[in-house]
């Protein structure tokens, strides 16, 4: 069962195609991560199946209803958080709750009920009187997750939800995404942050605009050939600068964090005599690198 | 190079930055991390002599008036804010004009930029229509016309594709080669690691300033890397010697107090009747330095 | 039902906390009336005049007794000469020059029309058109008067007030610009608020990315404008109240006429002024393209509704142009019931033009206005 799919879904803006030809599936209950550069066509694909946008070609069904004819049947059952976090700034934390709980027309003790669990969620309990504008970035992200949710939507849209915020509370609203999915929600989420991709159970690269894989990232870090390697190096621009410079035959090369990586054929790893070097799994970073260089190529 | 004595910086009443203090010395790659309204764009400013402090003494380049110094400065603001309806070559002979230099010098440095930026095919294209990447090095090329000693750069490669971000890092390294001081901020770890020393902030306050290894050594806690295919992990380790346990990658990265709580950690998974694929210590990462220093901080 | 409420009540706490809107909404009112009041006076007395009598008989001198007596000219100088009286005028001495030519008194004797020549400096078109005016008017008056006379001459009942000079202008006997200015400030500030407030706060949602995350809520279309419409109406209805009520209490004010009336029919203009807002916050993207567009409403509203210019003096072309703005009907309803007293039976041609406008711009923007971002 899918809560998603979408058949050469397209979408242009003037002569300008944002999104082009993207078909795909999401299985009810995953995580599923839409990776990709800003501009790449990441929002506007989650636009179009939250009902902001029509496609321009192409089909999508979500939870079974068609995009394009059903969206306000949809628009009952999905729950969408956008990287602005649209929170009222001058009114307070309940009272943004209140309100949206109030658009998703809860009852009494059933929305009192659901806003307590989000405040609690949030952890916004002591705050609940604070007016939007004085929390911070993760608060604020925690409480604008809190409004979508409120109607428990089977089906989540998170559009760049973790930008510009904090290490822990990048860690701590995942742990919330991760509840959500072990209680059935499925998810569908956009970031720039490779590492946080690594939680998806499949993922999405897109790049300008064409989806240029879908699939698990075990099943992702297979498709790059050859073996990957790690040179730990104090310096790892400068033995960057050194190796380009050398008749050493690779793959790829480029620095990740304290050390360089380099993506060479099996065979050839013999060339490698001077540095002590380890062998390792790509991660996604690695994947989504050497994805976008072989599209380039194309 | 550049010293900061006890600066703060208020909006009205809001803080923007706390008393920081800091001293960067010439060559350095000096990176600025934190979270949005941390106060890293403020300090930056306040460098590039845009903003003045409402507190504390400022010396760049050995200057307090930073109108004499603008020369020397090279900045990269964190909008693109170049004109998108000029082609590439007009903006950088634009900036160029601005920095009053004449009509040959402006060819001849435009011409060896572009050639380093790689933009050099794309000189003719609106800056509309290139991709974030490119923008991004359009923006740096600009910034580098009137050869600047100091050069600051606010979040240059937020939501820029991975390929493009490396390539970025990479001019930045060769410009900081040729004897150019460089200040960054950006919101990835593991660029942060590519700096020679790193100031964490937070809630606008300096949390902390080292170098990366520096910064490593200071981490109070251990953290262990855990393989093991369960999802309720975190519920059988809330145990007291385990401060906190997230997904990291396909991977659990364990935060405990002590080398002992290993041990503890394996048994208590163990009784669970879990499989422990891996377990062991590994060096704390940027990201959970920053995690520990954040909690301080608040 | 449950959405809408909670849209209002976002709404009220919005506006309750936005203080300085808030200030400027109930403020806005009294500052304008006692700014167009007191200090934009449309009435020009006391004009430095210029005479040149050449007739030097009674009837001259009562004709320039009556005209000095109507407060409008102070005979400052007496001319020798046309041209003296000419030059005068020219030179800005003096703002009228009023000539009765030798023969006035012997044809005013036979029956005959009696021209007198007035010369006006019509660079100050204000001074010039009370000049205009009160002159005519005083000729009118003067000439039934002599008519009068002689019709009872011939019946041999002498006249008891041969010059009776009284200037009697209509609905304003005392002639104060504020009487005629409240209600036209009444109109133009709702006119202001109503579509720049309302074009913005749509428009600010856009911009926040609020309105992103209420078009993915199952809301309706309709609930959204009702969410605007309802608490706008209401900050209206107290403007209305305060300008009303700061109006009677500054200027004395009369109502003459129904205010319950009133109030109904300011109904039909604040919707009016409020859909006009709402179609132009479907077709702006940022808060200052709202604010400009209200701006290009809000400038023909002052000078083609009537508010400050009369209508009935505007070529063809901007008399009909006034025809397209709520203003221009909402004022001759509102002069009508305030000033003149009069109600339904007068007022239903306006009535019918402000339904037409709300019904046009209420479609077209509720047309334009998909559930859609672009």
């Amino acid at each position: 069962m899918y809560a998603v799919e979408l058949t050469n879904l397209t979408r242009k803006f003037g002569d300008f195609t944002a999104v082009n030809d993207v078909t795909l599936k999401i299985k009810t209950g995953s995580i599923y991560g839409f990776l990709g550069p800003n501009g790449s066509g990441k929002s506007t694909t989650i636009r179009m199946l939250c009902g902001l946008l029509e496609p321009t070609s192409g089909r999508g069904s979500v939870l079974g209803f068609d995009i394009a004819k059903d969206s306000e049947m949809i628009k009952q059952k999905i729950g969408y958080m956008s990287q602005k976090f649209s929170l009222y700034d001058d009114l307070t934390v309940i009272e943004n709750l209140q309100f949206y709980g109030g658009m998703y027309s809860l009852s009494g003790s059933l929305g009192k009920g659901r806003i307590e669990e989000m405040l609690n969620l949030a952890g916004l309990k002591d705050r609940q009187d604070e007016l939007v504008i004085n929390l911070s970035g993760g608060w604020k992200q925690r409480l604008a997750l809190g409004c979508s949710i409120l109607h428990k939507p089977s089906i989540l849209f998170l559009d760049e939800p973790t930008g510009g915020v904090d290490p822990k509370s990048r860690r701590m609203f995942w742990d919330i995404i991760y509840d959500l999915a072990l209680q059935g929600t499925t998810i569908m989420v956009t970031t720039h942050f490779m590492d946080e991709a690594e939680h998806c159970d499949e993922i999405g690269f897109i790049f300008e605009g064409n989806l240029i894989a879908s699939s698990s990232p075990a099943y992702l870090k297979q498709t790059i050939p050859g073996t990957l390697i790690r040179i730990p190096t104090d310096d790892p621009m400068g033995l960057l600068e050194i190796l380009e410079g050398s008749l050493l035959s690779y793959l790829d090369i480029y620095c990740s964090g304290t050390s360089l990586h380099l993506l060479m054929e099996t065979e050839k790893l013999a060339q490698i005599t001077d540095f002590h070097y380890e062998k390792i799994t790509p991660a996604l970073e690695d994947v989504f690198v050497y994805l976008v260089k072989s599209h380039r190529k194309e | 190079m550049i010293k900061l004595e006890h600066v703060s910086k208020n909006y009205g009443r809001v803080m923007g930055v706390k008393d920081v203090s800091l001293e960067i010395s010439e060559g350095e790659i000096f990176g600025l991390v934190g979270p949005d309204g941390a106060g890293k764009t403020t300090l930056i400013r306040m460098i590039a002599g845009i903003l003045s402090p409402t507190e504390g003494e400022m010396r760049v380049l050995g200057a307090v008036n930073p109108e004499i110094i603008k020369e020397y400065l090279g900045y990269v603001p964190q909008k693109f804010s170049l004109y998108g309806e000029l082609t590439v070559q007009e903006n950088i002979f634009l900036l160029g004009s601005l920095y009053g230099q004449r009509k040959e010098e402006i060819e001849e440095r435009a011409n060896q930029i572009l050639d380093f930026t790689k933009l050099l095919p794309f000189k003719e294209r609106l800056a509309d229509h290139l991709s974030g990447g490119m923008k991004q090095k359009l923006a740096l090329a600009a910034g580098l016309m009137h050869r600047p000693k100091i050069f600051l750069l606010d979040e240059p490669t937020t939501g820029v594709d991975p390929v493009s971000r490396r390539e970025f890092w990479q001019m930045l390294y060769r410009l900081n080669k040729d004897g150019m001081t460089i200040i960054v901020s950006t919101p990835y770890m593991d660029e942060a690691e590519l700096c020679s020393r790193v100031a964490f902030m937070h809630n606008g306050i300096v949390a902390d300033c080292n170098s990366p290894q520096g910064l490593r050594q200071t981490y109070p806690f251990r953290v262990l890397e855990l393989s093991a295919k369960d999802p309720n992990i975190k519920r059988y380790l809330a145990i007291p010697s385990v401060l906190e346990c997230n997904k990291f990658g396909d991977k659990y990265h364990v935060i405990v107090k002590d080398r002992a709580a290993l041990k503890e950690v394996a048994l208590t998974l163990e009784a669970a009747g879990l499989v422990i694929e891996a377990l062991k210590e590994i060096p704390p990462t940027l990201e959970d330095v920053f995690v520990a220093l954040a909690s301080e901080v608040i | 039902m449950r959405r809408l409420k909670a849209l209002l009540i976002k709404e009220f706490l919005q506006i309750r906390r936005d203080r300085l809107t808030l200030i400027m909404m109930l403020g806005l009112p009294v500052i304008q009336l006692v700014l167009f009041g007191f200090a934009i006076n449309t009435d020009v007395k006391h004009l430095p005049t210029i005479v040149f009598d050449q007739s030097l008989q009674q009837d001259s001198r009562d004709l320039l007794s009556s005209l000095e007596a109507s407060g409008y000219f102070d005979i400052k100088y007496l001319a020798k000469s046309y041209q003296e009286a000419n030059s005068a005028v020219d030179a800005g001495k003096a703002k009228v020059g009023i000539v009765i030519p030798p023969d006035f008194s012997e044809n005013l004797k036979h029956g005959r029309q009696a021209a007198v020549q007035v010369i006006v400096d019509a660079t100050d078109s204000m001074a010039a058109s009370s000049a205009i005016s009160a002159a005519q008017l005083i000729g009118q008056i003067k000439s039934q008067d002599i008519l009068l006379q002689q019709i009872r001459g011939y019946s041999g009942h002498p006249a008891e007030k041969p010059y009776d000079i009284r200037i009697r202008p209509w609905y304003n006997p005392d002639f104060i610009s504020a009487f005629y200015m409240v209600p036209g400030i009444m109109g133009v500030m709702l006119t202001m608020t109503m579509v720049m407030i309302t074009s913005m706060a749509i428009v600010r949602e856009r911009e926040r990315g609020t309105l992103e995350q209420l078009i993915v809520t199952p809301m309706k279309n309709w609930e959204l404008m009702l969410g605007k419409i309802i608490p706008y109406s209401l900050v209206g209805y107290v403007q209305v109240t305060v300008a009303l009520l700061a109006g009677i209490l500054i200027f004395d004010l009369p109502i003459r006429g129904s205010l319950a009336l009133l109030y109904v029919l300011t109904a039909l203009f604040i919707l009016a002024s409020l859909s006009l807002g709402l179609l132009i916050s479907t077709v702006t993207k940022n808060q200052m393209q709202a604010m400009q567009l209200s701006f290009f409403v809000f400038l023909p509203s002052v000078l083609l509704s009537g508010f400050m210019f009369p209508r009935e003096a505007m070529p063809m072309v901007f008399n009909l142009l006034g025809n397209l703005l709520p203003l221009t009907f909402y004022l001759q309803i509102l002069r009508g019931i305030i000033l003149k007293g009069v109600g339904l039976s007068v007022l239903w041609p306006q009535i019918i033009a402000l339904i037409i406008f709300i019904i046009i711009t209420l479609t077209i923007s509720i047309k334009k206005f998909q559930k859609k971002i672009a």
